[in-house]
């Protein structure tokens, strides 16, 4: 098993052929970076961008933040030197763009493969992340989710998706729903992680927010983000609140303590709770554990 | 000599009472005497004090080779007056003046001819920039340039280290008896504190003008009874260019996580109470921690008693919102400043050495809890240089720093790790302007790193998320992206001294070596 578990509340896209941008974007205390070779670079900075990024792969200390790269599609013929030079960096993972079937997530496995062993890193070490972008995509959600050990997860890319289903964005997204709502269910059924689309225009943080909000709700674990500005706002509203963390840690210490007498169900801060709470309880001392809010040693 | 700073000072300097640097507080409970000016008294009544042209101004003064004028920078880049003068000067040829300036820019690129044809010979200011800056540095100055702190000026003037014989004023309004004021007029600067000294210390005053009022023009910054002239001119500056419009919050997610941290410094200082006083910075990162500040304030419920400097638009709308409850005003930033000062009552201008002067009884510096403040380099000392660019070139201005530095009980640096490919932390900065000894707390884009001085500070950001680091691994940090900057080569001729507030000298500026 490849994919490690971790938090991914936010990953932010950065174009590589900025040197200034990826030297340090750490500093922005992002969840993961998507090291971005493709819709971000022009034509003919393609190969710059590569070096740039092997070179920041090797050489930069991104202080546990987890380092993606998106390669080109599958449809160019700069997809394979993309995976060589993630791969020799020593990338945590590599997002596919415009998934579209099982196999496409197959094929790159295959080429991550062989360039792990061309390169000296341990087979299996890195990750697959899909982006779904098209009707088709969205239709194959939970075949994409569960066609690799190595993928970690799927990831709602809306541009190309709204535009080729006739539909308009809308501050609502609910030209989004379906797809929001079949990719969580294909996620979760997988026991794969899902991410939601950017949201571009950045100097409107409340529509963010908004967006932020009910994305959470739905399920979802992350979204991709292309502002630092972004990243803050995702984690407040990602984060569980101070009375969320309380009430699940009482929820886990009181079932560790009645479960040896038999108890199943029990009364914690007022509330009736069952066996059936601890899985979200735990989720939410998880969660609040790895966003640094919880220490205690019940998570 | 090598003084406390660590740095050489050649012991051709050190005569006349001058001494090395040593300490923040080596001069607490000196006793001198103050210096008074030689005046003339006007007996008989007079009509007016009006005279005709600035050249008038300049013969009545009876000014000589070898006499030191003075002029303020409230005009900033918009700044007639100092041209105006100084081609006056030049008609008339007279030479060898020393020209005491509140700070020197670009507006006064007209010094650089005067520079070069010995007309000014010597300088004292707190700005150097542009191309005055680069032709003091490469040695055309005759005598090297003093800089002066805001508060060491003031001190100079008072204890009689410079002797200003006549101190030319541009003043947005003034009455024909010289009662004149920064407020009104067709060049509002708002406030005149750094002539707050000059007008009692020097020989003579002359007041410029574009404004001229009935009398009496009250209330007034400078007092007729200390002006002997009074000439009203066109034009004493370009108002687009004295004040910036707005000076606006950045919105660059760097500098705000710098001025995030800084906040989060003085919230968890132990001194962010109610009543507290801040002094911040016009620079981004220094300006942006009031947005910081503000939701602090909001969550504690607490205000500011006063707020003081160089005063900003974001200074202004804290004030007007209540967080805020008075502003001491020794310069107006931009238009929002000027504005205020006008008009609304707890705004109150207060004089340089008010501001910050180390030798009168009491300067507001003293009072200060906080002060952020901008560097150009900080080093492992916590020393700051923002006089000095790193190719050895004179190009800042030491302001208020090194004063609200030795006065406030906290002192935040902020500033980006790396500009462009310079590291701002580094073993040793390019020249001393304000000492480690008054620095407690650096913010940088990668961390922050408090001065080990400051074991309370230490302890009280331990349970916080503010990412501490050493000095050194900041700059361990920056070598590493920037690469560990070569050492400059300067040449033996001191170009400038960089004098400390309280007149000793912390390190001088010598001639960088040209590139080859």
């Amino acid at each position: 098993m490849t994919v490690t578990d971790r938090i991914r509340r936010t990953m932010i896209f950065l174009n590589t052929q900025r040197a200034a941008l990826v030297k340090d974007a750490f500093i922005y205390r992002p969840d993961c970076v998507i090291l971005d070779l493709e819709d971000a670079v022009a034509a003919n900075e393609k190969d710059a961008a590569r070096f740039q990024l092997y070179q920041t792969l090797k050489h930069v200390d991104y202080r546990g933040v987890e380092r993606w790269v998106r390669i080109n599609g599958l449809d160019t013929d700069l997809f394979e030197e993309d995976i060589k030079a993630a791969v020799a960096g020593g990338t945590e993972g590599i997002r596919l763009p415009k998934t579209e079937t099982a196999s496409d997530v197959q094929l790159v496995e295959e080429k991550v493969a062989a360039a792990e062993k061309q390169f000296g890193r341990p087979v299996g070490s890195t990750m697959l992340m899909a982006a779904l972008e098209s009707p088709l995509a969205i239709i194959n959600a939970f075949e994409i989710a569960k066609s690799s050990p190595r993928l970690m997860g799927i990831a709602l890319s809306a541009g190309d998706y709204v535009r080729t289903l006739h539909a308009k964005r809308t501050v609502a997204g609910i030209e989004l729903f379906g797809a929001r709502s079949q990719m969580i269910i294909a996620a979760r059924a997988a026991g794969v992680m899902a991410f939601d689309t950017v949201y571009t225009d950045i100097d409107n943080m409340a529509g963010f927010k908004e967006e932020v909000e009910l994305i959470k709700n739905m399920g979802f674990d992350g979204k991709s983000l292309i502002s630092p500005k972004q990243i803050k706002v995702a984690h407040e509203i990602f984060n569980p609140s101070a009375k969320e963390i309380t009430h699940a840690a009482h929820v886990i210490q009181a079932v560790r303590d009645n479960g040896d007498k038999g108890v199943g169900v029990l009364t914690v801060d007022g509330k009736m709770v069952d066996i059936a709470w601890v899985e979200g309880a735990q989720r939410t001392l998880d969660l609040a554990k790895a966003a640094g809010l919880y220490k205690g040693d019940l998570a | 000599m090598i003084n406390a700073a660590g740095r050489e000072i050649p012991d051709e300097f050190l005569h006349d009472g001058v001494e090395p640097f040593q300490g923040i507080y080596y001069r607490d409970g000196y006793h001198y005497q103050k210096a008074a000016p030689t005046v003339r008294a006007y007996v008989r009544p007079q009509a007016d004090k009006l005279v005709d042209s600035v050249k008038d101004a300049v013969i009545a003064t009876g000014l000589k080779d070898g006499m030191t004028i003075s002029f303020h920078h409230h005009l900033r880049d918009g700044d007639y007056v100092v041209n105006m003068v100084m081609k006056a000067i030049h008609e008339l040829g007279i030479r060898d003046l020393t020209v005491c300036a509140s700070s020197l820019g670009k507006a006064h690129n007209y010094l650089v001819t005067c520079i070069q044809d010995g007309t000014v010979t010597g300088i004292s200011t707190s700005g150097i920039r542009d191309e005055i800056g680069e032709v003091i540095s490469a040695g055309q100055l005759k005598h090297p340039a003093v800089i002066r702190t805001h508060g060491g000026r003031a001190r100079a003037i008072e204890d009689g280290t410079i002797h200003i014989d006549v101190a030319f004023i541009g003043a947005s309004t003034s009455d024909q008896y010289g009662n004149a004021s920064g407020k009104g007029g067709q060049s509002d600067t708002g406030v005149l504190s750094y002539m707050g000294s000059d007008v009692h210390y020097a020989d003579q005053v002359v007041i410029l003008t574009d404004t001229l009022v009935d009398a009496p023009n009250f209330p007034a910054a400078i007092q007729g009874i200390d002006v002997d002239y009074v000439v009203l001119v066109t034009k004493i500056g370009d108002p687009n260019k004295i004040a910036t419009g707005a000076l606006r919050l950045s919105k660059d997610t760097r500098e705000l996580g710098i001025a995030e941290n800084a906040a989060k410094c003085m919230y968890h200082s132990g001194l962010f109470k109610d009543g507290f006083t801040f002094q911040t910075g016009a620079g981004g990162p220094s300006l942006a921690t009031t947005i910081f500040l503000k939701q602090y304030m909001q969550q504690e419920h607490i205000k500011c008693r006063w707020a003081m400097g160089g005063v900003t638009e974001p200074i202004v709308n804290l004030f007007h919102e209540g967080y805020i409850q008075n502003i001491l005003d020794d310069q107006a930033f931009d238009l929002a400043a000027v504005g205020s000062v006008l008009t609304d009552t707890n705004h109150y201008e207060i004089t340089a050495s008010q501001y910050a002067n180390p030798f009168n009884k009491g300067a507001f510096v003293n009072q200060l809890d906080f002060v952020i403040l901008g560097a150009l380099e900080v080093d492992v000392d916590f020393n700051v240089n923002v006089v000095q660019g790193s190719n050895g070139i004179l190009q800042g201005a030491p302001g208020g720093h090194p004063d609200t530095a030795a006065g406030a009980k906290v002192t935040i640096i902020v500033a980006p790790l790396i500009r462009s490919r310079l590291a701002t932390v580094r073993t040793r900065v390019t020249s001393v302007t304000t000492p480690g000894e008054s620095v407690d707390i650096v913010v940088t884009d990668y961390g922050v790193a408090v001065n080990p001085r400051r074991q309370d500070l230490l302890a009280a950001f331990a349970d916080t998320d503010i990412p501490l680091l050493s000095i050194e691994e900041l700059r361990d940090l920056a070598y590493q992206y920037a690469g560990e900057p070569s050492p400059l080569e300067f040449e033996d001729q001191v170009v400038a001294l960089i004098e400390y507030r309280d007149g000793t000298l912390i390190d001088v500026v010598k001639k960088p070596k040209l590139q080859k």
